[in-house]
């Protein structure tokens, strides 16, 4: 991207990663991604009663090239899978994914032939937000978890640093097959 | 289903309604398709018909649309017996079984007669009964008569080997995309349909996925430490 | 074209060009011929003004749009197979999401269709009947508003969203006070209903009819005499009665066409013939026609809900015979999920049967005798047909939804072929296709 990531770490680098962090979380243009059931939960939450523009992010761009956060609303086909690939690498950087509702965070019910399970198949997501569909109030905390998580990203070298951090705390990970009981 | 009497179940005379279609067998107690059959009952055999065909009267006005179908198609030289394979009445909705090569005949009929007047054709829906064998692939017509306030069904029916019915695109152009639908998911092929290509499925998409030895495709999902297997690979009752 | 009219001449500088000029006529037809105005123009999948994952595929001339083709299935999801492996009850899950946002017709397309093949049709007790219309008429009014709400969006009438997704939320309320969820309720079931009004919903529900009366009016006032709105709309997406009947197409599409063809007045369900209510129609064939009409059935559906209102008995909503109806009716836990202890105890402590009959029913499911049959509504967007067949057994064997935004859609290259680009927008969101019901 720009000069931010040439920063030498440090007090500067920290400083400007709260600013960007900060300018960054506080005017997210999402990209229309509506897809089923979850898109129509999608518009009530930018409609009056909800009111996405409290956070700044009321205008859904119908250009990829103008966004940076895609809300994969509902079930994603086989055939649907390519156009959505597209579509994110269309985005420009950074750019983030939530995956709204069961159907794109694992194929939900539609276990079948028809439907990707999980749309972390093909994108890097980073909130799934459960539901079938979830209410327009999980939309929003799922936004504002986003916006938590935007305001912590790094940048230059720290992000190296937090990527290399999260790999090895991903390969020490149990799988998940292997922790039992119920609560986890 | 004639090993049916070898077996001990058969000593008891099972009130199996012959005069039907038979679409397959079921076999246990609780249909249990794999896993085995613990309830004593394993060895019990039954056979699934469909209601079979029904003599006249058929009450109400379907012997009034039976009677103007088959005067029409006297007069065009066509011997009703021939065209109409079997008419069954069930559950108060009339269904003419038709040969599929007098399928055009039959609906341009049933459209243009003014004692019938069909004009509305709510599309075909593809059934595949893997048992009945020589006619597993079913193509159900549903036709609504706004003037007369009727609706009737039309079932043609082809062998797997050769899955092959008129188009009735030309008739009733509604069905052109009802009947690519149905292509698409049983591979049932419309001749003089004027551009049969997939419409739901991508376009290289191998097989015919709503046909019934084409499998559900689902993964098994881990739940809780265990695996869960997909919908179609579970123990299971029907 | 170009080399014959500039004649040329070798010099030692180069190739020098005479160039005369033409005959303009000359110029124009080379023009036309060269084709390089036409243009073939995606439209979709993902676009914000197709109603979802459509794909539209557009050959067009200048503004003007010489071919249009549907791509669709961008959305399939198998629910028909997917049903297949599901017990009979589990079905109206999966139906329910198929026109999310009809959710109500499907279930109810649905549960007749297997209520036929069980032949219990005459069992189904008045309440469950009612509260099915009831519901119906307040699905059919919020679907009507995402229509007109999601249509004035794509005009550019941002106001009109607004409107409708605010009214909307009052319809939800109520979904979310009866059935616990705001869309795909999987409420209606076969015998019946999933549970009875919850206590004090019939005060709310008249509630709502009175703030419904009063803010229908608003969308008149906003659009229906608009200059921009009705000339965005009026003559745009003509489709006549011939057209209709030949693609099929039902709903405010053919009433729009001046038939007043509606399967609750032609061939009633859920004992709609006992209702009073009017079919409106139009004479124009074109989108404000259509949009006329969704309004009208607005108020009509409010007509129906308070008949409803009117003739709620006390009474079970679920069939007496406990081969089909669940032998427990529900009764939460602390939690909040699943059956209540002493509920559970009061069945373990008391019969066995009715242990071993509950686990088997839930389990495995009733059986329903084979057979097809064919039973049709009619949802905010047309005909919706189930095409149900039997072999016997617990489950579907196949289960075939007659989707009209299916049909309809296919009425979009004969609205669109001739006319504008901008006017094709409009002329599919008159149509209101929802992509979950094309593709289901």
């Amino acid at each position: 991207m720009g000069l931010e990531e040439k920063l030498p770490s440090g007090f500067v680098l920290t400083t400007v990663e709260q600013a960007a962090g900060w300018v960054r979380k506080s005017s997210v243009f999402p990209a229309t991604f509506g897809l089923a059931c979850c898109a129509i939960e999608m518009m009530t939450t930018g409609a009056g009663r909800y009111d996405l523009a409290r956070f700044g992010m009321e205008v859904f761009r119908g250009s990829p090239r103008q966004a940076d956060l895609m809300i994969v609303a509902g079930r994603v086909s086989q055939k649907m899978a390519p156009v959505l690939r597209q579509v994110y690498d269309q985005m420009p950087s950074p750019k983030w994914v939530i995956s709204m509702g069961v159907c794109a965070s694992s194929g939900g019910m539609f276990n079948n032939y028809a439907i990707v399970q999980g749309v972390d198949h093909i994108v890097p997501v980073d909130i799934y937000l459960p539901g079938c569909p979830p209410r327009p109030e999980m939309l929003m905390d799922a936004i504002l978890k986003l916006h938590q998580k935007i305001q912590g990203s790094k940048l230059g070298v720290n992000a190296e640093e937090a990527a290399r951090e999260a790999e090895e705390a991903a390969l020490n990970a149990l799988p998940l097959i292997e922790m039992k009981g119920l609560l986890r | 289903m004639s090993d049916e009497q070898n077996t001990n179940s058969g000593q008891v005379p099972a009130p199996v309604d012959r005069s039907g279609e038979v679409i397959g067998v079921r076999k246990g107690m609780f249909g249990a398709n794999n896993g085995g059959d613990t309830s004593g009952y394993g060895g019990l055999v039954r056979t699934v018909t469909l209601p079979g065909a029904t003599s006249r009267p058929y009450g109400g006005w379907f012997d009034e649309v039976a009677d103007e179908l088959e005067g029409a198609l006297e007069e065009q030289d066509l011997l009703p017996s021939e065209a109409i394979e079997k008419t069954v009445v069930d559950r108060g909705e009339l269904t003419f079984h038709i040969a599929r090569e007098h399928l055009p005949r039959v609906a341009r009929t049933l459209r243009d007669d003014p004692a019938l007047r069909f004009e509305l054709c709510t599309g075909v829906s593809g059934v595949h009964y893997l048992g009945d064998k020589g006619r597993e692939l079913h193509a159900v017509y549903h036709l609504r008569s706004l003037t007369h306030g009727r609706l009737i069904r039309l079932e043609v029916s082809t062998p797997d080997s050769d899955p092959h019915i008129p188009s009735l695109v030309e008739v009733y152009p509604t069905n052109d995309w009802h009947e690519r639908e149905t292509y698409d998911f049983f591979g049932l092929v419309f001749d003089g349909h004027p551009a049969l290509t997939r419409i739901m499925m991508p376009d290289d998409w191998q097989g015919f996925p709503q046909r019934k030895d084409y499998p559900l495709g689902g993964i098994a999902v881990e739940y809780k430490g265990a695996q869960i297997p997909a919908p179609d690979q579970r123990r299971s009752y029907s | 074209m170009t080399t014959s009219q500039a004649s040329s001449r070798t010099t030692t500088e180069g190739t020098v060009y005479t160039v005369t000029g033409g005959d303009w006529d000359e110029v124009v037809e080379s023009a036309a011929k060269a084709d390089d105005e036409r243009i073939i123009v995606n439209m979709g999948p993902q676009h914000p003004s197709t109603h979802g994952v459509l794909r539209l595929i557009l050959e067009i001339d200048g503004e003007t749009v010489q071919e249009a083709r549907c791509g669709i299935g961008y959305l399939h999801t198998g629910i028909e197979k997917n049903l297949e492996f599901r017990s009979w009850t589990q079905g109206t899950t999966f139906v329910t999401r198929m026109d999310y946002l009809t959710p109500f017709f499907n279930e109810a397309a649905y549960c007749l269709g297997v209520e036929k093949l069980l032949g219990i049709e005459d069992q189904i007790p008045d309440r469950a009947t009612v509260l099915r219309v009831l519901l119906m008429e307040l699905n059919r009014i919020s679907s009507h508003l995402v229509c007109v709400a999601t249509g004035g969006m794509e005009l550019g009438a941002t106001t009109i969203m607004i409107y409708g997704f605010r009214d909307r939320e009052l319809v939800l309320d109520l979904f979310e006070m009866i059935t616990g969820l705001r869309m795909n309720h999987a409420f209606i079931r076969p015998g019946g209903l999933a549970q009875d009004l919850p206590p004090g919903a019939v005060d709310r529900i008249r509630e709502f009819i009175t703030t419904m009366r009063k803010n229908l009016p608003e969308y008149d006032k906003l659009a229906t005499g608009n200059p921009i709105f009705k000339a965005r709309m009026q003559d745009v997406g003509y489709l006549d009665l011939a057209g209709c009947m030949a693609l099929g197409a039902t709903g405010p599409v053919l009433r729009s066409a001046g038939l007043p063809h509606d399967l609750r007045r032609t061939d009633p369900y859920c004992g709609y013939e006992t209702y009073d209510f009017e079919v409106p129609t139009a004479d124009t064939c074109d989108a404000y026609g259509r949009f006329l009409i969704r309004l009208e059935e607005m108020r009509q559906s409010l007509r129906i809900v308070e008949q409803c209102l009117d003739r709620l008995e006390p009474g079970p909503v679920m069939v007496a015979d406990k081969k089909i109806a669940w032998p427990a009716q529900l009764a939460l836990g602390p939690d909040g999920l699943g059956n209540s202890l002493d509920h559970i105890r009061n069945i373990m402590g008391t019969s066995m049967e009715a242990l071993i009959h509950h686990f088997k029913l839930v389990t495995e499911g009733f059986r329903v005798p084979p057979g097809q049959t064919y039973t049709a509504l009619e949802s905010p967007k047309g005909e919706l047909g189930v095409h149900v067949v039997s072999d016997g057994g617990t489950r579907p064997f196949r289960v075939h939804f007659r989707d009209p935004s299916f049909t309809n859609l296919q009425a979009m290259a004969a609205m669109c072929e001739g006319g504008q680009v901008a006017d094709v927008i409009v002329a599919v969101a008159s149509i209101d296709p929802v992509m979950g019901g094309v593709d289901r």
